[in-house]
């Protein structure tokens, strides 16, 4: 569930309002978004995701943590973990080529690893 | 996202045997085979597109994962580059019916932003619904948009659904997380709160018992454990921000219901995805799965596929219908299906309602969430499950709004929560209604009281439902043909459930 929004970072662009599936924020005019049915958050990490200068922190936790330590969070480097984690550019996508999914799929038991390794080096460009 | 790449016999065998394997009977292996060979097909477009794929060690590309986030971004980018106009934050309520089929769509648009509340309709000439699974919001990432609109929608314009027992998905997530991809789980091992070792087919009754159930990552070497940690970043997020070290920690574990999100049954369409209402075509989840995956759990790979292929299939019969109804389609008469004003069009106050949303809502997940009434199903469970949801049902109209109702969207955030709960309590209906009628055990539909599983002396039968204040359910015997879905049930259809106007 979101934890909460780094004022300090936040440059008020409101992409959070925009890619959030659930509206949990309200747009505030010249302001930082207000957190305003934080029980309609569904730990997606979207917000966080599309946020250009990492200012959100989204708990992994379902249920919202008790005193939680802003201060200690963004001194961990948390904040902006899952787009770095993704390999994305700040609030933009830069590609999937680091996904190393597939050696969960070469991992598969009987021939179906052996199938995911075929269907890999079959796409391979010479 | 599973394919199969043309001319490799080998590959072919190994992606198809592993889905014949699980599907049994209700599964077509020749269809097996279509679903991924378009998928293929689509995956070299998307290709042609410019998604750029990982590659593997030996510089193959790996085309079996297609990241949520960046997917829906490129696809999102591409329609949009064609012209294609998206409405944001704006849930469909009704269908809209001419006389000779559906012809839109009607709902609101919540606000955010600088974007206003509102309402909006879009006359078509036909219409592809893509609206998901039911997962009723148990709580795992995603199924907060996941509340069976699609199956409500479809089931007013008169749909028949097919396979709605296979439902009986639970997936396994850290005790406080909400993330429920099952993958990890293949190299778990699980114990108790003594440490002793749960095997894996005691994990659901235990936990159903309330005893405490921990996973740990031990089987994953290292090569492996980064191919986790590097393709699935969101599900280690919770391992790295509460600060545990899942490969060597166990950690305590618990289940969400995930419906048909990962379940199988759906709407039954036609091979061109059509439904049983002319004019309405389907593709992804909300369409039944049966015939790729049987009486399994679809999982991300088959689902993820079956959403690609489908809707190619889906959008080329819309098209041509479209074509067929060409310059008549201005002439249509269009009403609308159902009454969507909701909560918004009752002059009732809300102490004038006789339950509160959250009440309702609790009330809806006490009958589809907990193990003994869902996973372990009985005759008796599912007979009293459903007579409280037909009870709810009745009296949706005398559910007071939801809380917030004083915010900005106020009046449209209650009005899409009731058509949410409407539309989790018709489904929950449905899939209690196709859970009675097989009397028997088979993939995602366990029944306590009828273990046996489909008998090789007699022809499996496919269980149909379809209404929505009374229920018809009937069965046919399983053979896949090409021709569209029947509309309507026969005489053999059993009137099993009647939720009376309040």
């Amino acid at each position: 569930m979101i934890e909460f929004i780094h004022t300090e970072a936040c440059i008020e662009c409101d992409k959070c309002v925009a890619a959030c599936p659930d509206l949990v924020f309200d747009a505030v005019p010249e302001g930082v978004p207000t957190l305003a049915r934080r029980e309609d958050c569904q730990t997606c990490y979207l917000c966080e995701l599309y946020c250009p200068v990492d200012a959100i922190y989204v708990s992994p936790r379902l249920a919202p943590e008790q005193g939680l330590d802003q201060q200690a969070i963004v001194n961990a480097g948390l904040l902006g973990s899952y787009r770095r984690a993704l390999g994305w550019a700040p609030g933009k996508p830069a590609g999937a080529a680091g996904d190393l999914s597939y050696r969960m799929h070469e991992d598969f038991p009987g021939g179906l690893g052996e199938a995911w390794k075929r269907s890999s080096r079959g796409n391979a460009k010479a | 996202m599973h394919y199969i790449v043309p001319d490799d016999a080998a590959q072919r065998l190994g992606m198809v045997g592993s889905r014949v394997k699980e599907g049994q009977p209700f599964i077509d292996p020749s269809w097996v085979e279509r679903v991924y060979d378009q998928t293929c097909a689509n995956l070299d477009r998307l290709t042609e597109w410019g998604y750029e794929w990982p590659r593997n060690e030996l510089g193959g590309e790996f085309r079996g994962n297609l990241r949520g986030p960046d997917y829906l971004q490129f696809l999102r980018r591409r329609l949009r580059k064609s012209g294609v106009k998206i409405l944001d934050h704006s849930p469909a309520l009704s269908l809209l019916q001419a006389d000779d089929g559906v012809a839109g769509a009607r709902g609101v648009s919540r606000a955010y932003g600088r974007h206003a509340a509102g309402t909006w309709e879009v006359r078509a000439k036909t219409v592809v619904m893509a609206t998901g699974g039911c997962a009723f919001r148990s709580g795992a990432t995603g199924t907060f948009n996941l509340t069976g609109d699609g199956y409500l929608m479809a089931a007013q314009a008169g749909a028949t659904f097919s396979g709605l027992e296979f439902t009986s998905n639970y997936a396994i997530a850290p005790a406080t997380g909400a993330l429920t991809k099952g993958i990890i789980y293949r190299s778990a091992s699980f114990s108790d709160a003594q440490g002793q070792p749960v095997p894996r087919p005691q994990l659901f009754r235990k936990l159903a018992d309330g005893e405490r159930v921990f996973a740990v990552l031990d089987k994953a070497g290292d090569y492996l454990a980064d191919g986790y940690r590097q393709g699935q970043p969101n599900i280690f997020l919770y391992f790295n921000r509460v600060g545990s070290d899942p490969f060597r920690v166990p950690y305590e574990i618990r289940l969400f219901y995930e419906g048909t999100v990962r379940g199988t049954g759906g709407l039954l369409t036609s091979e061109q995805c059509e439904t049983s209402v002319p004019g309405l075509f389907a593709a992804g989840d909300v369409v039944s799965k049966e015939r790729l995956v049987g009486a399994a759990a679809s999982g991300g790979g088959p689902a993820s596929s079956w959403t690609n292929a489908s809707g190619t299939w889906a959008g080329a019969a819309a098209a041509q219908r479209a074509r067929e109804i060409g310059l008549r389609g201005g002439e249509r008469v269009v009403r609308n299906v159902s009454d969507i004003s909701g909560t918004g069009a009752s002059k009732d106050t809300a102490a004038e309602k006789d339950i509160t949303y959250r009440e309702a809502f609790e009330r809806v997940q006490a009958q589809v969430v907990p193990l003994d009434r869902n996973y372990f199903r009985t005759g008796a469970g599912l007979r009293a499950g459903l007579a409280e949801l037909d009870a709810l049902w009745a009296k949706r109209h005398r559910i007071a709004p939801d809380a917030h109702a004083d915010t900005p969207d106020g009046h449209v955030r209650a009005q899409v929560r009731w058509h949410e709960l409407s539309a989790m309590i018709a489904s929950a209906r449905l899939f209690f209604t196709s859970a009675l009628a097989r009397e028997e055990s088979c993939g995602l539909h366990r029944r306590e009281d009828f273990p046996q599983v489909p008998g090789a002396a007699s022809t499996p039968r496919h269980i149909h439902v379809s209404g929505v204040d009374t229920l018809r359910q009937w069965s046919v015997p399983l053979a896949w043909t090409p021709t569209a879905p029947r509309t309507q049930p026969d005489e053999s259809a059993t009137q099993v459930s009647e939720a009376a106007a309040a």
